[in-house]
């Protein structure tokens, strides 16, 4: 028999017998492509919008009404005065804001221009641009149906005015959801080796023969790394502040302080990945997978997450990325202090507890063997 | 018996950086020995073997094996021989068969040829009801005859054993050597290392590594009278304590 | 294994003994479906170096993590200086040196590293304790600034002696620490291990060597998870169901057939250049001599010896 049929079939054995080699072949490509349908979904729907209606009449409200029976958009409330547009937009809720004029109603009815405005949060520029569209196009329609001659014709003024992002420089979506991705993988990668290495060189069965506790252990890897990795944490954001001119308008010292808790936490998903593992391979693959694909897709960095289905959203809000991504364009772009991101910072501190207390749970005392 | 020398290597160095890992081998072995290869881990004799199995090419020096330069037609001595390395080197998840049929494959054999001739193994091995059984639930002691019996398989002229011995019981280990005890009445030279100093004795001359240079060389019995002693460990430190 | 050996490991297994330093009672454990170690009973006493003599697979291993509190025993009851292995693993893991399998010390620190970890681990000055490892470690001195990785095989193994003393520990455990080392570090380790035992040191030792066998002051036979035998080694002889003869001439291998296939042998197995072999009942060493030679094999020659621990454990594997 040829050499090379003998090869190939010995592979196939190989193959079909490895329960990991299957898994790759068949399960991730099904979970991919199901992921990606669900996520990758352009459909729109439940956009806040916020509404300053200096005018309030049949008009006005005709076309609310349309607005918000469109399915595309949810109303997020009443502003009462121009300040009040920035602080809705602060909330993160509102993605567009809709401005009538005084008397809109009245300069219709009687043949004249009225105008208004939509203003938009250019932060999600995907979003804001879609949302001025179709917001467009129910004024357009409402425009054909109520025409008429002495109809007068209404003019809107889409403000794509970036209230965060004046100049739409698309660093300042990416360096936060890039810099959550890159910190969270590096510390995971690196702590999820450490244990699985010496597993695997048997240095640990010595070290787990002496006084030295679970706790001590853990504690003795995670330190250096936080400080090594807070380092590379701070060359992100400097490199992302003096090269593309991201600013801090936020509070440093609550920038650092949040800094220093992400990667506290994610070096305890990467030591409790470490005491599951068997063999380095088998950590680093777990941590590339597990936290770099869902990261990526499900962390609101480049699909809002406001259009995924329930399932995945929950999903997602067990990210610790999805809440530090936020808690960085709070501080950063919009200057929000502790008082607007105290619940992001309180979910990742109590994740950080549960990460840390199930690693040295984890980390068994005894051999597995 | 022809007594033809089937292998020579004169002045072999083989060095990684500045680790000089075989230091001017000179040996050679003739046709239906035992030759044994002694020496402690490290001592350079798997570095040794690799290179005489057209697995790894010398830095300097002539290795010629079974008529071949090994050094410039590695790929014909592959074809010439058989290799056992250390522990075993069958594959856990196919069955016994199918290890024999993928080595008999891969050496070119026809399926008619290999179905036959592991039929006659497995029951001259008296284990013909373990043929469709994972390798990974053979016993050990098995495994390793096994594996030798797969190595000289496809009836090569010299099969080379890397530590095949290694962590079996003194019962096992017998019975390995009168596989290979076989094998050398049926014309194969066996050229095998081991640290083990009680299996040179089973040799009939070995060559005792120690820092990548040989320190001696020649017949056990010869070498216990020269040395004064009784057994090969004691010829070892003998050895070890003239460097 | 006989009745016989059964009951000898029941007396070894003496609880008269006065503190023992380990016991094991009716230890065993399983893998899955793999049996490791099946009804397993010994006991250490202080100042004893035991061996544990078997091979891969035999249950060496299993028994010293279970020892050294790394795994749990499915059934049994293990203590190891006074306290148990199950419940009390916190004083057990304070309290002995143990060197595992392969060379487990970290290969990127070097050797000066190596040895303040561990001394810093147990929290003992290295000062204070350096009599202890102070033979062992001389010829590591000029090295000390060396990663441990690029040591030699039996530099290795005397580092890892070192870190496993440092601390003065009330028990050794080595777990086969002398596998592919050179001869005369082989012999060089043994000897310190005698020395240790002269100050009182108690050690266990297993190893897949039977000439190490011959240095232990008592030892255990292990085959697959069972004892075969256990005692002084000098016991263990006596209990060889003898005599033992050698046989040596010009074609070993040929006589070797010959003496299997014999009915006046009852065991034959090659040894070195020769053959040991032990003759059945009512046959005599000369009627085997004249056998041999009567099928052309000349230079034949018989003696009788003393049994080897292999030729023991041999027997009492057949």
């Amino acid at each position: 028999m040829s050499r090379f049929t003998s090869l190939v079939k010995k592979e196939f054995n190989h193959i079909f017998r490895d329960r990991r080699t299957m898994l790759i072949l068949f399960g991730i490509p099904i979970m991919q492509i199901l992921i990606f349908g669900y996520v990758v979904n352009s459909d729109f729907k439940n956009i806040g919008i916020a509404v300053f209606d200096k005018s309030d009449d049949a008009h006005t409200r005709k076309i609310l009404t349309k607005v918000f029976s469109s399915g595309y958009f949810g109303f997020a409330g009443n502003i009462h005065d121009q300040e009040g547009i920035s602080a809705e937009f602060k909330t993160g809720k509102v993605k567009a804001v809709l401005v009538f004029e005084p008397g809109f109603g009245d300069r219709i009815d009687s043949g004249q221009q009225a105008n208004l405005q939509i203003i938009t949060d250019a932060s999600d520029p995907n979003v804001a641009n879609t949302a001025v569209g179709y917001l467009s196009g129910i004024i357009r329609n409402y425009q054909a149906e109520i025409a008429g001659p002495t109809v007068g014709q209404m003019i809107v003024d889409a403000q794509l005015r970036m209230v965060f992002n004046e100049n739409l420089i698309s660093a300042y979506m990416f360096v936060p959801g890039t810099m959550a991705l890159i910190l969270m993988l590096i510390s995971a990668l690196l702590t999820s080796i450490s244990v699985t290495r010496e597993k695997e060189l048997g240095t640990l069965e010595v070290i787990l023969v002496s006084p030295l506790k679970p706790s001590q252990i853990i504690l003795g890897k995670v330190t250096p790394y936080v400080l090594l990795a807070f380092c590379n944490g701070l060359m992100i954001l400097l490199l992302g502040h003096f090269v593309f001119g991201l600013p801090v308008s936020g509070s440093i010292v609550l920038l650092l302080a949040e800094l220093l808790l992400y990667i506290t936490l994610s070096l305890s998903v990467g030591i409790l990945i470490s005491t599951m593992a068997k063999s380095q391979q088998v950590a680093m693959f777990a941590s590339l997978f597990i936290l770099m694909l869902p990261t990526m897709l499900l962390s609101g960095f480049i699909f809002p997450i406001e259009n995924m289905p329930m399932a995945l959203q929950w999903l997602s809000a067990c990210l610790p990325p999805r809440w530090f991504i936020i808690i960085l364009k709070d501080i950063m772009l919009k200057g929000n202090g502790l008082a607007y991101v105290w619940d992001e910072t309180l979910i990742l501190l109590v994740m950080t507890a549960i990460f840390l207390f199930a690693a040295i749970r984890k980390f068994s005392i005894r051999l597995k063997v | 018996m022809e007594t033809e020398t089937i292998i020579e290597v004169k002045d072999l160095v083989k060095q990684f950086g500045g680790f000089i890992a075989n230091d001017h081998l000179n040996f050679s072995v003739k046709t239906g020995e035992i030759f044994g290869f002694l020496g402690a881990n490290g001592a350079g004799k798997t570095t040794a073997i690799r290179i005489l199995c057209g697995l790894s090419a010398p830095t300097s020096g002539s290795v010629i094996v079974a008529g071949i330069d090994a050094s410039r037609y590695p790929e014909q001595v592959k074809k010439s021989i058989g290799y056992m390395c250390q522990r075993f080197s069958l594959y856990e998840d196919l069955t016994v068969f199918e290890n024999i049929r993928l080595y008999g494959g891969v050496y070119g054999m026809s399926l008619k040829d290999i179905r036959i001739k592991s039929d006659e193994l497995l029951k001259r091995l008296g284990i013909d009801d373990l043929r469709d059984r994972l390798i990974g639930s053979v016993p050990l002691g098995w495994r390793q005859k096994l594996a030798f019996s797969v190595a000289i398989f496809h009836q090569p002229k010299i099969v080379f054993l890397d530590e095949p011995t290694g962590g079996v019981d003194p019962i096992t280990r017998r019975q390995f050597w009168d596989l290979i005890y076989e094998a050398g009445r049926a014309g194969i030279t066996v050229f095998v290392t081991t640290h083990y100093m009680d299996e040179a004795e089973y040799c009939d001359r070995v060559c005792i590594l120690s820092e990548g240079k040989i320190q001696a060389m020649g017949n056990p019995v010869e070498l216990k009278k020269s040395f004064g002693v009784k057994s090969m460990d004691e010829v070892f430190v003998k050895v070890a304590r003239n460097v | 294994m006989t009745a016989e050996s059964k009951l000898v490991c029941r007396v070894n297994y003496s609880s008269s003994m006065n503190n023992p330093i380990v016991e094991c009672l009716n230890v065993s454990k399983q893998y899955g479906d793999i049996p490791a170690l099946l009804d397993f009973s010994i006991n250490i006493a202080e100042g004893e170096v035991f061996g544990l003599i078997g091979p891969d697979g035999a249950g060496k291993t299993t028994l010293f993590r279970i020892l050294s509190t790394l795994i749990l025993p499915d059934a049994g009851k293990v203590m190891v200086l006074g306290h148990d292995v199950v419940g009390d693993y916190r004083f057990i893991r304070k309290s002995i040196g143990f060197m595992p399998g392969r060379f487990s010390l970290y290969q990127d620190l070097t050797v000066e590293e190596n040895l303040k970890f561990y001394a810093s681990v147990f929290g003992v000055d290295i000062e204070e304790n350096y009599h202890l490892i102070k033979d062992i470690y001389a010829p590591l001195e000029p090295f000390k600034t060396r990663r441990a990785g690029k040591l030699s095989g039996g530099m290795k193994q005397k580092l890892a002696l070192s870190c496993a003393l440092i601390h003065k520990p009330g028990l050794l455990i080595l777990d086969e620490p002398t596998t592919g080392v050179d001869a005369v570090s082989r012999k060089e380790f043994w000897d310190h291990l005698q020395t240790l035992r002269k100050e009182g040191m108690t050690i266990l030792v297993a190893t897949p060597y039977m000439d190490e066998a011959e240095r232990c002051s008592r030892l255990a036979m292990i085959q697959k998870g069972r004892i075969l035998d256990c005692g002084k080694p000098d016991e263990i002889r006596s209990r060889f169901k003898g005599p033992l003869f050698q046989l040596s001439c010009a074609d070993r291998y040929r006589a070797l057939l010959l003496c299997r296939k014999s009915e006046l042998i009852s065991s034959a197995h090659a040894f070195g250049q020769s053959i040991h072999l032990t003759l059945s009942d009512g046959a005599g060493i000369d009627s085997v001599e004249e056998m041999i030679t009567e099928q052309g094999i000349s230079e034949v020659q018989t003696e009788k010896i003393a049994p080897s621990m292999e030729d023991c454990f041999i027997q009492y594997l057949t």
